[in-house]
């Protein structure tokens, strides 16, 4: 199949059919802020940062759920895509409690390096505060609701490549929250197998391994992609 | 016709808070309050926490002193495992505490204390400040900062940053001391040692100077309380905790901190957000004690340092077996900047501090600890209750300063009775005033971490001082 050719922010740029704009624009040496995304997992387009321009179309596309075409010019970094991404970011630290300082991720954290990249100096809205509970029932790790973007990499991670399930999201909106099988304390799933895919796939501190202090959470998020990558070369 | 006088802020502390005083008609002074006007609320917030995170959130209780609370912290957590944590981890938290002792004590004497010290308290008010120091004796105010210096670099070796340090957690530490490390304290210990001696020269100086003051600042009979070695040796980290009164007999001794409440009750007042903790036995406020360098060089039957205990002794002679006044606190924190110098050449050279073996591992296996450091300022207690899991259920924090908070409203009381006669006063007087709480080297961020007693109350005066209306809740 021929190559497609496409404008990205004024360089010419050639792409594989039924790639998506999010690979078009990495392999084109651009960098482009994405959270609910990672390699190795399936797409959602949920958290939005991805989203472009692109010439022709009045609404705005996540990059990470579009497919290349011919002819295509796209725009990654307009100053309404900046103003919209800072605006999520802050809205996701006004959703709940993230406080880096004290928080185990903290310097390992994905939304905090967004954050910084958005160039969020404050936020501008209400924080909600909620009162989450920890749960570090498990034996190995522990859930702060506390600190989820509701990103669900571990509910994929848990699906797609462990293939059991345990995660899952419930309620709608601002009461969404991440579930173990049943809405039940993760200690006393029956069908987690302990593997710890969802704490290498969580990009901030929600997802722990039990018994760390602050900053000791190491970010291995790109693991999740070596493990994909390691089954197809086996199988 | 009564007045009212009011130092709002009080300068050159930690924290915010204010001092009123209140005159009767002929213009003496009728009664003095500290109020301390923060507010944090550590006690609440930390529920619910798993205690792993607890030495990191409560170290950012205070910007001075967050090794003491790091300590205390851990050592409460080490509690809940059950675990006697390496011995290395122990020796290496003791060589941070006592970086953090010379760090905080060179930050009260040289830059918050020593200009009403080296410059007069009357001195002028413009001047009266580090600034003025540094352009009145520059030596003085450069060694100053590099004692401070040395002991912030101690706890960066260690924590890999100067504030905050996340570095102590429950069961040991998370790093080790590198050789460089131990070769760089070990080179500045003898120009740190030399600036502490010369310092307290100095200050010895003084003595005749103002001889009024340290008659007048804060002597009265109090209780002390301290933290206490072996053989009653001077102790930071560790140790059993030991009560003195005013005549040197010792109340309580060899008490394990996890006893602490059978000792020490905590009132509240309805004028300041800080708790008034005293000794039980004598009741409140009859029970009220003094913590902090003051404190434990009384309590300790030596400092288990030689220059230091050469300066105790002196001390001793001209003050007194139990050294009573407040103007004192100067000294004492000098003697402990000594004596913390020649513990740390000691142990400098213990092997252990290389060791990698740093942090015990374990689960829940206790449901409540104490830890207790001694932070530059006085004892810090940190009690923890948790769940079958881990989970914070129930947290007190008992502040060095909320314990010293009965005496430095008596010391007020006492500076302003014998300086303001017939409502004549002036600016040096109320310098003198706040002096006698610097002193103390007050740290309100510190001491107003609780939650659940909402002190609030608010006095409305007319001009002619009457009061008006007052509303409280």
């Amino acid at each position: 199949m021929a190559a497609k050719t496409l404008t990205i922010d004024g360089h010419l740029v050639s792409a594989r059919p039924g790639e998506t704009l999010l690979a078009a624009i990495r392999d084109a040496g651009i960098t482009i802020p994405t959270l609910c995304h990672l390699d190795g997992l399936s797409e959602v387009g949920a958290c939005r940062l991805c989203l472009v321009e692109i010439e022709g179309q009045r609404r705005l596309q996540p990059a990470c759920m579009t497919m290349v075409s011919e002819g295509m010019v796209v725009h990654t970094n307009t100053p309404r895509l900046q103003s919209y991404r800072r605006q999520i970011i802050e809205l996701l630290f006004a959703e709940r409690n993230h406080v880096c300082a004290v928080c185990v991720a903290s310097g390992n954290c994905e939304l905090q390096r967004l954050a910084g990249m958005v160039g969020m100096d404050h936020v501008r809205y209400e924080y909600l505060s909620p009162n989450y509970p920890v749960d570090i029932s498990h034996p190995r790790f522990g859930i702060d609701h506390n600190r989820c973007v509701l990103c669900t990499r571990c509910v994929r991670a848990c699906d797609e490549i462990e293939g059991v399930h345990t995660w899952d999201v419930a309620g709608r909106g601002v009461n969404a929250h991440v579930i173990t099988d049943l809405n039940q304390p993760w200690g006393t799933s029956t069908t987690c197998t302990s593997c710890g895919k969802c704490q290498l796939a969580c990009p901030t501190g929600a997802i722990f391994p039990r018994g760390v202090t602050v900053g000791e959470r190491p970010h291995a998020s790109e693991r999740i992609a070596l493990i994909v990558e390691a089954r197809k070369q086996r199988w | 016709m009564g007045q009212r006088i009011v130092i709002d802020p009080v300068t050159r502390i930690e924290g915010h808070a204010k001092i009123s005083i209140h005159l009767d008609e002929a213009g003496n002074v009728a009664e003095t309050r500290f109020h301390v006007t923060e507010f944090r609320g550590f006690e609440r917030f930390c529920i619910g926490r798993p205690f792993w995170e607890m030495p990191g959130i409560t170290a950012r209780i205070c910007g001075i002193c967050p090794v003491s609370h790091l300590l205390a912290s851990a050592r409460a957590g080490d509690g809940l495992l059950a675990v006697l944590i390496p011995p290395a981890a122990e020796k290496l938290r003791r060589l941070m505490n006592l970086g953090q002792i010379i760090q905080s004590h060179a930050l009260s004497f040289f830059h918050l204390s020593g200009p009403d010290l080296m410059l007069g308290f009357d001195s002028d008010p413009v001047q009266r400040n580090v600034f003025g120091l540094i352009a009145a004796d520059p030596n003085l105010a450069r060694n100053g900062i590099r004692l401070r210096q040395f002991g912030q670099e101690v706890i960066e070796l260690l924590g890999g940053r100067k504030i905050h340090p996340a570095w102590a957690v429950p069961g040991g530490v998370r790093n080790g001391l590198s050789v460089s490390g131990r070769d760089q304290i070990r080179a500045k210990l003898p120009e740190m040692l030399a600036i502490a001696l010369d310092a307290i020269g100095r200050l010895k100086q003084l003595t005749e100077r103002y001889q009024r003051e340290i008659e007048t600042f804060g002597v009265f009979p109090s209780l002390y309380l301290g933290m206490v070695g072996p053989g009653g040796r001077w102790m930071h980290y560790g140790g059993k905790l030991r009560v003195i009164d005013h005549t040197g007999k010792m109340l309580i001794d060899e008490l394990d901190p996890i006893d602490y409440r059978d000792v020490i009750g905590e009132a509240v007042e309805p004028w300041s957000y800080l708790k008034f903790p005293y000794i039980r036995a004598l009741g409140y406020p009859g029970g009220m004690y003094r913590v902090g360098p003051l404190a434990r060089i009384n309590v300790c039957s030596t400092m288990g340092a030689p220059r230091a205990d050469t300066e105790l002794r002196e001390l001793r002679e001209q003050a007194g077996p139990v050294i009573e006044g407040s103007f004192y606190y100067h000294h004492a924190r000098l003697i402990e900047i000594i004596a913390a110098l020649e513990r740390m050449e000691m142990l400098i050279e213990d092997d252990d501090l290389l060791s990698n073996e740093l942090r015990a591992d374990a689960g829940v296996n206790r449901r409540e600890a104490v830890g207790v450091s001694e932070a530059p300022r006085g004892t810090l207690f940190h009690h923890y209750k948790v769940d079958d899991k881990g989970l914070i259920t129930d947290v007190n924090l008992i502040i060095a300063t909320g314990q010293n908070n009965l005496a430095i409203n008596h010391t007020i009381g006492q500076i302003a009775q014998s300086y303001i006669r017939n409502g004549q006063f002036d600016e040096g007087i109320l310098n003198r005033i706040e002096a006698g709480v610097r002193a103390y080297d007050p740290c309100l961020s510190c001491s107003t971490h609780a939650v659940g007693q909402m002190a609030m109350e608010v006095e409305l005066y007319d001009a002619q001082g009457r009061l008006l209306d007052r509303v409280s809740r």
